[in-house]
């Protein structure tokens, strides 16, 4: 028999366990689903724009009552639970009816808090909650005119918002002196409080209620201070308290919320709880990205596989109400031992602040252009070192480059503006797939749309997007990624098993890591082939159905599904041999395009895979090898010519690039790596966008790193200044090394450098020599089972020879 | 169904991997799975046409080389956001052998596991 589940509460918390559940095991229980309103589950967040009139009820339902149907899910909607018998494992309704239960699930949500000032009780006088209050508001707007909102809060500013686009004369009492205050400081509060002002609405600060006015209908208010105000309909916004009224009662453990431990178990082993009811490590949270986490932790535990674990969530906070840009995220009320950094313009309505405790960022408040709200938040969220970007940091991402997509605001493009310029993703195609299709993070928006699953150059314009569609709980970076849908777990955790269990095959990473999909996918097997390669050299066996077809065959795959190959040209130094070389090749197999790249070598174009071998036959014998210009590998040593011929260089460029590509090449990486060394300061050969870029200068050698001149251009940060040719070779391998071991799968080195931060590589590449050279040293290791010319071994050997033949030819 | 061939031995094609059957100027795709299933399907992508056999192979789905639409190996049909659909040929294995038919059976192959 299935084990029974009882979810008590039918809001997003307890529905999104639910999705969770019947997503991972959907044959595991038999669920049932008790919930106050009479409505499937909707998306409580999202209450402000309906009072707004800029979304539906049906906008926003997330689970309509078909789908209860179609999962098998008993649900009693309209219907209050009002007892647990715990030793006997049931649940009791109002009607008497008894469910019994193996695992209670409570997700009751949370209740507005109602000031308990004479006159409380009075009809018109509503909280700001659900489904009920809204239609409440949206008929008294109908038959009156007068509106109070008590609590200058997000909550109460949006019913206040809501409630003067339907025509009401609102105003809104609130008891401190600046609004919001719990997510504003002074400043951002009074630009906030202004622009709110002329929209229309009134604002009583330090006022304080003491009583609601009225004898069968609330008429008004009247504060502290004798002032009156008149009223139709009075909306208490003053914040709202986990609703643990149940709990109590049957005698679980509570405290502000039901008290769970990180799995989200109450004090009763058969009773978890999540949502706003719960409290974790002494917070109830009121906002929807913390249940996501938590509902996920939950579901991992109510199917037996209980591996993940809640610790707790960092959280931010926008306003719904449009033509009012903020976001607020942590603690931005700065305090001992904290830093702030602050930008005003009062004249065109920006203001931002950022609170910095130890170089990483602790808040943010950000009033007229939020934009980089979501960076700002992974910033925080990664506890990333901005010491090195401080300088910078409040002109935004876009001031670190990232080819011209920041510093917009996208909801003011037009819906046909291109967002996502390799698959042709329009923004409104977005926005309408996040609304329909009840989307809620990147990889939701990448699945149905594609946008931003190519190059990812707009991704930050995606998630601006879904920040805006969704209001501020849209959950922006969760700091622990999962490498892909295959797996909960995110990269640094699996290239640490794989080196702390001695993990050698990718079935035994996926077996020890509980992998979801067998064979994985396309997006985790070549990534999981490199960290075993650059864990296991010499004793990994590379496995080529692993591999990306170009990495696989050597070549890049071009749109109509011939080859293109790139002899390496070390320095960029050809002879008269290899280019007559090229140029018989050329002729013989009638190479359909010949191109100059920009990385100084030479590439054919139009090559049928069969052609392959031969072709590298004959390069092979004037000397040529791999150029690996299709690989997540060491690409090209770009170089000037240097002290040789330049009359300006200082140093032997050239050659000194040429040992450099002899020590490097050949070695894979987590994406491609490109190196440059110029002769002098004026840098003809671009070292300054390369991932390692050396400038010679009269006295020795400037090393760059983490530049690039791709999706997003970024120029380089130095690394030092050396004074000999070893040193450079030394400190090159050493930076090499410590990227290849520590940065993500397809993770280039202008963000890995952003993300650890340029003081911790320094750190361990410049102060500290004894690990410098400790990495140099397995950077060498690696090189000699790397260094093999794949392409002479696909010409000569037959264990490739199926690879480039078909299995058979017929009619 | 007429126009059966005998193409090949499962273990002509890696695992995981696939080979191509030439027919004049169409390929035919012919894959094998982990659990050594042998699918075969046209080997044109919905999308732009690109190699289906240079893909990377996963459960009974490939991943098209060249903008990542991944394909239900089985029916053929696109899977995620992309619609589309790639013909499929029945194959069968018999004491090893891979046999092909040459006419397209839209979605009703039916890929028999090898057991030789």
């Amino acid at each position: 028999m299935k084990e029974r589940l009882v979810v008590i509460g039918n809001g997003m918390a307890g529905m999104k366990v639910v999705e969770e559940l019947l997503a991972q095991a959907p044959d595991m229980y038999d669920i049932t689903v008790f919930g106050d309103e009479p409505y499937g589950n909707y998306n409580r967040i999202l209450l402000s724009p309906v009072l707004a009139g800029e979304k539906t009820i049906d906008d926003i339902m997330l689970n309509d009552i078909a789908w209860y149907n179609e999962n098998n899910i008993t649900l009693h909607s309209g219907c209050k639970v009002d007892y647990i018998d715990r030793l006997a494992k049931t649940v009791s309704t109002n009607d008497g009816a008894k469910t019994p239960y193996d695992r209670l699930l409570l997700a009751t949500g949370s209740k507005p808090f109602i000031l308990p000032v004479p006159g409380h009780e009075l009809k018109g006088v509503i909280g700001f909650r659900d489904i009920y209050d809204v239609e409440n508001m949206l008929e008294t707007s109908k038959a009156f005119k007068k509106a109070v909102v008590i609590g200058g809060g997000l909550l109460g500013l949006e019913a206040a918002n809501g409630l003067a686009l339907n025509g009401m004369d609102v105003t809104v009492v609130h008891l401190m002196d600046t609004l919001m205050e719990r997510q504003l400081d002074f400043t951002a509060g009074a630009m906030l409080r202004k622009s709110l002002e002329e929209k229309g609405l009134n604002f009583i600060t330090e006022g304080s209620t003491e009583a609601i006015l009225g004898e069968d209908r609330v008429t008004g208010i009247k504060l502290k201070d004798g002032q009156e105000i008149e009223a139709d309909i009075v909306v208490m916004a003053i914040g709202i308290k986990p609703n643990i009224e149940l709990a109590q009662k049957v005698g679980i453990y509570c405290e502000r919320g039901v008290v769970v431990d990180d799995t989200m178990l109450t004090y009763d082993p058969n009773i978890y709880a999540v949502g706003e009811c719960a409290q974790h490590r002494g917070i109830a949270y009121g906002l929807v990205a913390p249940l996501f986490d938590q509902a996920r932790v939950c579901a991992n535990h109510l199917v037996h596989k209980a591996y993940l674990a809640y610790r707790g969530s960092v959280t931010s906070t926008k306003l719904k109400v449009t033509g009012v840009d903020l976001f607020s995220a942590g603690n931005f009320s700065g305090g001992e031992g904290r830093e702030e950094i602050v930008l005003k313009d009062a004249n065109s309505g920006v203001y931002k602040k950022l609170v910095l405790n130890d170089n990483k960022i602790e808040g943010a408040v950000l009033y007229g252009d939020t934009g980089d709200g979501a960076w700002y938040f992974q910033l925080m969220r990664d506890g990333t070192d901005v010491s090195d970007i401080r300088n910078t940091l409040l002109f935004g991402q876009a001031h670190l480059g990232d080819a011209g997509h920041g510093g917009s605001n996208v909801m003011a493009l037009p819906n046909d503006a291109e967002i996502c310029g390799c698959n042709g993703v329009c923004k409104g195609d977005i926005v309408d797939a996040i609304s329909a299709k009840k989307l809620f993070t990147l990889d939701d928006v990448r699945a149905h749309t594609k946008a931003s699953s190519s190059c990812g150059s707009c991704t930050g314009l995606v998630e601006q997007l879904l920040a805006n569609v969704l209001g501020g709980d849209y959950s922006a970076a969760p700091a622990e990624k999962p490498m892909c849908g295959c797996t909960h777990y995110p990269h640094d955790v699996v290239r640490t098993a794989i080196v702390d269990q001695n993990l050698k095959t990718i079935p035994a990473v996926m077996k020890y890591l509980d992998w979801e999909n067998a064979d994985g996918c396309a997006s985790c097997r070549p990534a999981l082939n490199y960290y075993l390669i650059c864990a296991w050299p010499g004793e990994y066996e590379d496995d080529s159905q692993s591999r990306f077809i170009n990495e696989r065959v050597h070549g890049n795959i071009q749109r109509d599904g011939t080859y293109s190959i790139i002899p390496r040209m070390w320095g960029g130094v050809t002879t008269a041999k290899e280019l007559r070389a090229i140029a018989d090749v050329t002729d013989k197999f009638n190479i359909r395009e010949v191109t100059v790249t920009g990385g100084q070598r030479i590439a054919l174009f139009g090559i049928e895979k069969k052609d392959l071998p031969a072709i590298w036959a004959d390069l092979g014998k004037a000397g040529f090898v791999s150029g690996h210009a299709y690989g997540k590998a060491l690409r090209t040593v770009k170089t000037c010519v240097g002290s040789t011929w330049c009359r300006f260089g200082t140093q032997d460029s050239t050659g000194l690039g040429i040992k450099i590509e002899e020590l490097t090449w050949a070695s894979w990486t987590p994406h491609k790596f490109k190196f440059a060394v110029s002769g002098c300061p004026r840098n003809c050969a671009e070292a300054t966008i390369k991932d390692f870029g050396v400038v010679c200068v009269d006295s020795g050698y400037e090393l760059h790193i983490g530049g690039n001149g791709g999706v997003k251009v970024r120029v380089t940060d130095l690394l030092c200044k050396v004074d000999t040719e070893e040193e450079v070779m030394e400190f090159s391998g050493a930076f090499m090394q410590l990227y290849r071991e520590e940065a993500w799968y397809l993770e280039r080195t202008a963000p890995w450098v952003e993300r650890v931060g340029l003081s911790s590589i320094k750190a361990r590449i410049v102060d500290d020599a004894e690990n410098r050279l400790a990495l140099f040293e397995r950077f060498q290791h690696g090189q000699k089972f790397a260094q093999i010319d794949p392409w002479k071994e696909r010409a000569e050997g037959e264990s490739h020879k199926q690879e480039f033949t078909p299995l058979m030819e017929t009619a | 169904m007429n126009n059966w061939i005998e193409i090949g031995s499962v273990t002509d094609i890696p695992v995981l991997g696939a080979r191509i059957v030439r027919r004049g100027s169409a390929n035919i795709a012919v894959f094998r799975t982990s659990d050594d299933t042998i699918y075969a399907l046209e080997n044109k992508c919905a999308h732009k046409q690109g190699p289906l056999s240079e893909g990377i192979v996963h459960g009974c789905r490939v991943t098209c080389p060249l903008h990542n639409w991944v394909f239900d190996m089985q029916t053929g049909e696109a899977l995620g956001a992309d619609e589309g659909k790639v013909p499929t040929y029945p194959v069968e294995v018999r004491d090893g052998q891979i046999f092909l038919s040459l006419e397209s059976a839209g979605n009703t192959s039916e890929p028999m596991a090898a057991n030789g």
